[in-house]
């Protein structure tokens, strides 16, 4: 078997690699939220360059990935819907990426009692997206189980759209300045966004997962 | 001269190759599974092998339906089997049948010359025209479920399947290839066994070949050739007309067509059955054509999907136009050899009333 699958072990590999750098990168954005929010603004730097690392090195390799896939020929009756599901999980590191940008950028002042809302918002977001690896992975090697990671994401998905609906009604029920509260629900958004991304790629995959058992 | 006449077997030899070994290459090139030229190289390959190996196997089967024994009428049957595939229905584009053209033109043959038509061997034929593509859906659909069980045990990555599958559509079109130059080379040279131009025995260093095997090789390269000049355009058509297939529902496909031919066209499996004193079966030149659309059938009734039926009606279409059209295209070129060029078409002369009249017109 081995001599079969010589040619394919290290795209194998790759797209491997891919999966890892999108799920540390969301757990850094996690880690990024919550020491930005403990004002710990030295290890937020580290984690800024840290899921700018691993963004990039998920661009190199979906690249790779994508040219090697065109190149040699491979899975012509998949290819269409991998290139998809790859390109779409980078789009979820680059909002994570791009989200702990902004708050380097705009510096938002968070009341401290609102910090914890915050951090769990990131993490519902961090959680559907270690769940939306997951089921990816299980696309590629185990499709019976995709449906079972699938229906975790949609769950934290839900969970980050109820947590930011309360977060933003604290925010305006505040005794607060109209452009700061536009401000912290800005913010809001922002860190809810990395749920609906992977919720986005969750469709995508689910439908590809239909296609592949028919 | 009887080198002239092999033309015709030649040109329906090449026709087989640009249609039915499209049959066996047709999805895996059309999804790109596989680049044409590897498909050539290894169809024409195993064609040749498989000819090679059948030589008097299908061939008596035919032999006992028409025994031709002019080289002029040989000539004409082939002929017209050729053109009713080539003029009538490659220029569609729709794989067809040379399996009944050859029956059609031979039937012909027949009639013209008044000869008496086996009509034990014609129905075995014709039940073999209904009996391949359904004993092909039903080993197809056990392949595909069996398949399908199979791989989500195995939990091989995509990319795994992949290969295997590649892999797996190169083994199994060798496979088919070999069936389908065993079984159809019948078709193809079947009707010159009795009026070939070779000697009894050709040496090539330590081997020998017959004159049947010689025949055979020569028909093989024919549909080589079929193969490589023309047989892209049809693979392409095919890919992407009946129904949507994947990679692995055309290994399956390929694999359950490849073992109906070789079933119906392996005399050393029929040796081997009547070694194991089982019950045999009669060995019978059956159409790619229709063992591929059965396999298809049999796997679209497992997946529960659409079948198009406008292209599976031109298909049947196909299949009844072809034997009726060798048969009227052999009747008017046999009376056209006989009475305009002279030739004899047959070596003995006819029995029937309803030839008598034909032979009184001649004179």
């Amino acid at each position: 078997m081995n001599f079969l699958f010589r040619r394919t072990r290290a795209l194998e590999a790759q797209i491997d690699q891919f999966l890892d750098a999108v799920s540390e990168g969301c757990l850094v954005f996690e880690q990024g939220v919550d020491d930005y929010l403990r004002r710990d603004f030295e290890s937020f730097e580290e984690r800024l360059r840290a899921i700018a690392v691993f963004e990039a090195k998920a661009d190199a390799l979906r690249r790779e990935v994508e040219t090697r896939l065109y190149a040699e020929s491979l899975i012509p009756d998949h290819r269409g819907d991998v290139l998809g599901l790859l390109e779409n999980l980078d789009n979820v590191i680059d909002q994570a990426k791009q989200t702990l940008g902004q708050f380097e950028v705009e510096r938002p002042e968070v009341p401290e009692d609102l910090a914890p809302d915050y951090v769990a918002l990131a993490k519902a977001g961090s959680q559907a997206t270690q769940h939306l690896v997951d089921s990816c992975r299980a696309f590629f090697r185990d499709i019976t189980a995709v449906r079972s990671h699938i229906h975790k994401v949609y769950f934290f998905e839900k969970e980050a759209d109820r947590l930011a609906d309360a977060l933003k009604r604290k925010i305006f029920s505040r005794d607060l300045e109209l452009a700061r509260k536009i401000h912290l629900r800005y913010f809001c958004l922002h860190v809810e966004t990395v749920s609906d991304r992977a919720e986005e790629v969750a469709d995508r995959l689910a439908i590809y997962t239909i296609k592949r058992t028919i | 001269m009887t080198w002239i006449y092999l033309t015709s077997g030649l040109i329906l030899g090449w026709s087989l190759g640009a249609n039915d070994a499209a049959n066996l290459f047709g999805t895996a090139v059309a999804t790109k599974m596989l680049r044409f030229r590897t498909a050539a190289v290894v169809g024409s390959v195993f064609v040749v092998l498989g000819a090679v190996a059948g030589a008097q196997g299908t061939s008596r089967t035919l032999g006992r339906l028409g025994a031709i024994d002019a080289p002029a009428g040989a000539f004409m049957v082939a002929l017209a089997a050729a053109l009713a595939v080539l003029f009538l229905l490659t220029r569609s584009g729709l794989p067809v049948s040379i399996t009944q053209a050859i029956v059609g033109a031979i039937v012909g043959w027949n009639v013209f010359t008044g000869r008496p038509t086996d009509l034990k061997t014609l129905g075995q034929l014709m039940s073999s025209w209904f009996l391949s593509p359904l004993l092909s859906a039903l080993i197809a659909a056990a392949l595909f479920t069996l398949t399908r069980a199979g791989m989500r045990r195995l939990k091989l990555h995509l990319l795994e399947a992949d290969a295997l599958t590649r892999g797996g559509l190169v083994a199994a079109g060798a496979f088919g290839a070999f069936s389908l130059g065993q079984n159809d080379i019948a078709n193809v040279m079947g009707v010159f066994v009795r009026v070939s131009p070779f000697p009894e025995s050709t040496r090539f260093g330590p081997f020998s070949a017959t004159s049947v095997e010689m025949l055979f090789l020569l028909g093989g390269v024919a549909i080589a050739v079929g193969i490589c000049t023309y047989s892209h355009r049809v693979m392409l058509r095919l890919g992407s007309g009946l129904t949507s297939l994947s990679p692995l529902g055309a290994l399956i496909v390929v694999l359950a067509a490849a073992t109906v031919l070789f079933v119906f066209g392996s005399p050393e499996l029929q040796r081997l059955v009547k070694a194991c004193h089982l019950p045999g079966w009669p060995l019978l030149p059956v159409s790619a054509t229709q063992a591929v659309v059965g396999a298809i059938l049999g796997i679209s009734v497992v997946r529960r999907s659409g079948i198009r039926p406008k292209v599976l009606g031109q298909i049947a279409l196909g299949w009844i136009v072809a034997p009726v059209a060798a048969l009227g295209i052999a009747l008017v070129g046999l009376f056209v050899l006989q009475n305009v060029f002279e030739l004899p078409v047959s070596a003995t002369p006819r029995t029937t009333a309803a030839s008598g009249a034909v032979a009184g017109s001649r004179s």
